[in-house]
């Protein structure tokens, strides 16, 4: 019988097979680091007077706590100075390379590493972070570890884990104009739910999936984990190749060639057999978004809010209700009169420079809705240079966004930029939990096209929403 | 980890039960960017009462905690079993114990031995009549003997095992180590390197 995507990079990975039920001994080739996770690990291995066995497959920057103004000042929380302060210090003391605040490769971690060339297919890659299921998009295993086992890593390079079981996610057909990648992942956790992906590594195929960019292919498997997945993969292909080849840290020479080579024997074999299948098709897709607060709580932003006595679950029943009282929201509303506060262009799942391209195209020349406050933060100190060079941060500016340093910002409420409570907001994000984006804040997440015509006009709304009446027609069948 | 095969000193009464991981060390000092030096949160509300047993001077330095049933219920924190170890407890008695908590124990070095309700009634008996008297928790022989009582524990096989080899999950995988080092000379140069920088 055939192998996945996922089995053939495992069983590549396999230090010592486990017996009788014991887990199997697996090799990692990159481990990202930052500073919210690792403080702990550090401290064990000192405790321990262990030393990190390879520095050189181990990257630092800073993300999570950091602020995206006046980054050349001291950190004001102190929570967060000591968080990052501790970092620099680890990093110093055992030899690993670290992009802190300011330098030209700080980023959200997730961003990094893509962008360094440094996550590549097949190979294993792990970060204590959950949102390290982005990596998949290159046809590496990456999954989010816990402190413990980022000490682990950090010690041995590798860790004991019991294969994951897999579930292909086909998606055929050809995305509308307006529809992205991240309506596709939100269509998928709303089918699957929050849960369906447990214990599962996802693959994504089919035509649509192949015709996506890597960046649409990375906002996909960033948001696996939503869906309960550990992992979320795409087969590498020339589009993979493409972006790969010539970044700082891809392969080069007979390197890559030798790599290539290699990288082409991954795709799943036509006779391998899933455990679990699941179709999508892409034509019938419109942007989606979510009214409610889990990931899985989304519908077409042409629909209305479901009434929570829809459901034939009593647990999903309930979860509606109260996600609909802390969301300040009515069943039957429609979508698009939902007013918001605030509009965050970011995170890990789209923040990098072809989702700024996307937001930028849609607000050119136009003016924020009053009242909104806008925020555009780009993933990475590099993709904002890009940004700038292309006159992204001008656009920006003169629609009335305010434009920020990298950092995972107004994805979560540890770094100050945050929603007050009650405030309202159409996010790029992964999250829509209560209070992710600031004490009592509420967030709808969205692509960044809809973030974008959404910023423009003060409710939710589509591309489809500011243009002819032609592609309102089209939003209507 | 250091080998563990038997614990002495001074025995401390918890008489409650259901204490959960909130009480051994609340969620307030879960910010802290160490692994150690927990020693000053460990039971921290209890311990503003003067009356409580750690604030008892017969009760100073102890290594043996022995406490009512349902220990270490609750939130999944590590820092529960950190916080013991570094006030100085190298073992728990208890009749039950928390799954998460006493998972965590034996990674961490710290013995958990499980026995029944009645020996701790009769150990706290035995202390409250002796304050600031010696147990002694033997994990080879697997009892506990607080003056002139011992009474069988309950370990499993595989932590006591662990505990007795002083193993923590990276000292097992580590003795593997000369199959990672194997696996790394066949690794192929294309796979990525974060240093130098570039
Ligand atoms: S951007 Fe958000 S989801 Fe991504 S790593 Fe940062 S906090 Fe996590």
């Amino acid at each position: 019988m055939g192998k996945t995507l996922a089995e053939k990079v495992w069983d590549d990975h396999v230090v010592a097979k486990g017996s009788d039920g014991a887990p199997d001994l697996l090799y990692i080739d990159l481990h990202l680091v930052h500073e919210v996770t690792s403080p702990q690990a550090f401290d064990g291995l000192r405790m321990a007077g262990r030393p990190v066995r390879r520095p050189d497959l181990t990257i630092a920057t800073e993300d999570h706590n950091t602020p995206t103004l006046n980054i050349t000042q001291q950190i004001a929380d102190p929570v967060s100075r000591t968080q990052i302060e501790t970092l620099r210090k680890n990093c110093a003391e055992f030899g690993i390379r670290l992009h802190p605040l300011g330098d030209k490769d700080q980023g959200i971690v997730h961003v990094v590493g893509p962008q360094l060339g440094l996550t590549m297919p097949g190979i294993t890659v792990v970060c204590g972070d959950s949102h390290t299921s982005t990596h998949g998009a290159f046809g590496a295993m990456a999954f989010g570890i816990g402190t413990s086992e980022v000490e682990h890593v950090l010690a041995t390079q590798t860790l004991p884990l019991k294969p994951f079981k897999t579930m292909a996610i086909t998606v055929e057909g050809e995305l509308r104009d307006g529809v992205t990648a991240k309506d596709v992942i939100l269509a998928v956790i709303a089918k699957i739910g929050t849960g369906g992906g447990q214990g599962y590594v996802l693959e994504y195929r089919g035509s649509t999936i192949r015709s996506l960019s890597m960046e649409g292919r990375m906002t996909i498997c960033n948001m696996s984990i939503e869906a309960g997945a550990r992992a979320g993969m795409v087969a590498p292909d020339q589009t993979t190749y493409d972006y790969l080849e010539g970044r700082p840290h891809a392969p080069k020479g007979v390197d890559w060639d030798a790599a290539v080579a290699y990288w082409n024997t991954l795709a799943t074999d036509d006779d391998a057999v899933f455990d679990a299948e699941v179709f999508l098709d892409a034509g019938e897709l419109e942007p989606f978004v979510t009214w409610g607060t889990n990931p899985g709580q989304g519908v077409l932003l042409s629909d209305s809010i479901p009434d929570p006595a829809s459901f034939a679950d009593p647990n999903e029943e309930a979860s509606a209700r109260r996600a609909l009282e802390y969301m300040d929201l009515a069943a039957g509303t429609r979508m698009k009169d939902i007013r918001v506060d605030a509009v965050f262009m970011g995170s890990c799942t789209n923040s990098r420079i072809e989702d700024l391209r996307a937001f930028a195209s849609v607000i050119k020349g136009k003016k924020k809705a009053d009242g909104v406050r806008v925020m555009v933060v780009p993933g990475s100190a590099r993709v904002r240079l890009e940004a700038e060079a292309e006159g992204i941060d001008k656009i920006v500016e003169e629609f009335g966004a305010e434009w920020r340093f990298a950092g995972c910002s107004m994805c979560l409420g540890m770094n100050p930029d945050q929603l007050a409570p009650g405030e309202r907001c159409a996010s790029t994000s992964n999250r829509n939990f209560e209070g992710r984006q600031g004490k009592g804040g509420r967030t709808h997440l969205v692509s960044p096209l809809v973030a974008a015509a959404t910023a423009v006009r003060g409710t939710l709304s589509g591309p489809w929403d500011l243009d002819s009446s032609a592609d309102l027609v089209a939003e209507g069948a | 980890m250091e080998k563990l095969t038997v614990v002495e000193g001074v025995a401390v009464p918890l008489e409650r039960a259901n204490v959960d991981t909130d009480q051994i060390i609340p969620a307030e000092f879960l910010k802290r960017v160490t692994k150690t030096g927990f020693d000053d949160a460990l039971f921290f509300a209890w311990r503003q009462d003067p009356d409580f047993v750690l604030n008892d001077p017969a009760f100073q330095n102890p290594a043996v905690l022995i406490a009512g049933p349902d220990f270490g219920t609750g939130s999944s924190r590590e820092h529960a079993v950190w916080a013991l170890r570094d006030y100085g407890f190298r073992a728990v008695v208890s009749p039950r114990f928390g799954d998460i908590f006493r998972g965590n124990s034996g990674k961490q070095g710290l013995l958990t031995a499980q026995v029944e309700e009645a020996d701790v009634e009769a150990m706290w008996a035995l202390i409250r009549a002796e304050p600031g008297v010696s147990a002694s928790v033997d994990l080879i022989e697997k009892t506990v003997t607080v003056g002139t009582l011992t009474v069988d524990f309950e370990i499993d096989d595989y932590t006591r095992w662990r505990l007795l080899e002083g193993l923590d999950d990276i000292g097992l995988t580590l003795r593997d180590e000369p199959r990672i080092t194997e696996f790394e000379t066949s690794r192929e140069t294309w796979r990525p390197r974060t240093l130098p920088a570039q």
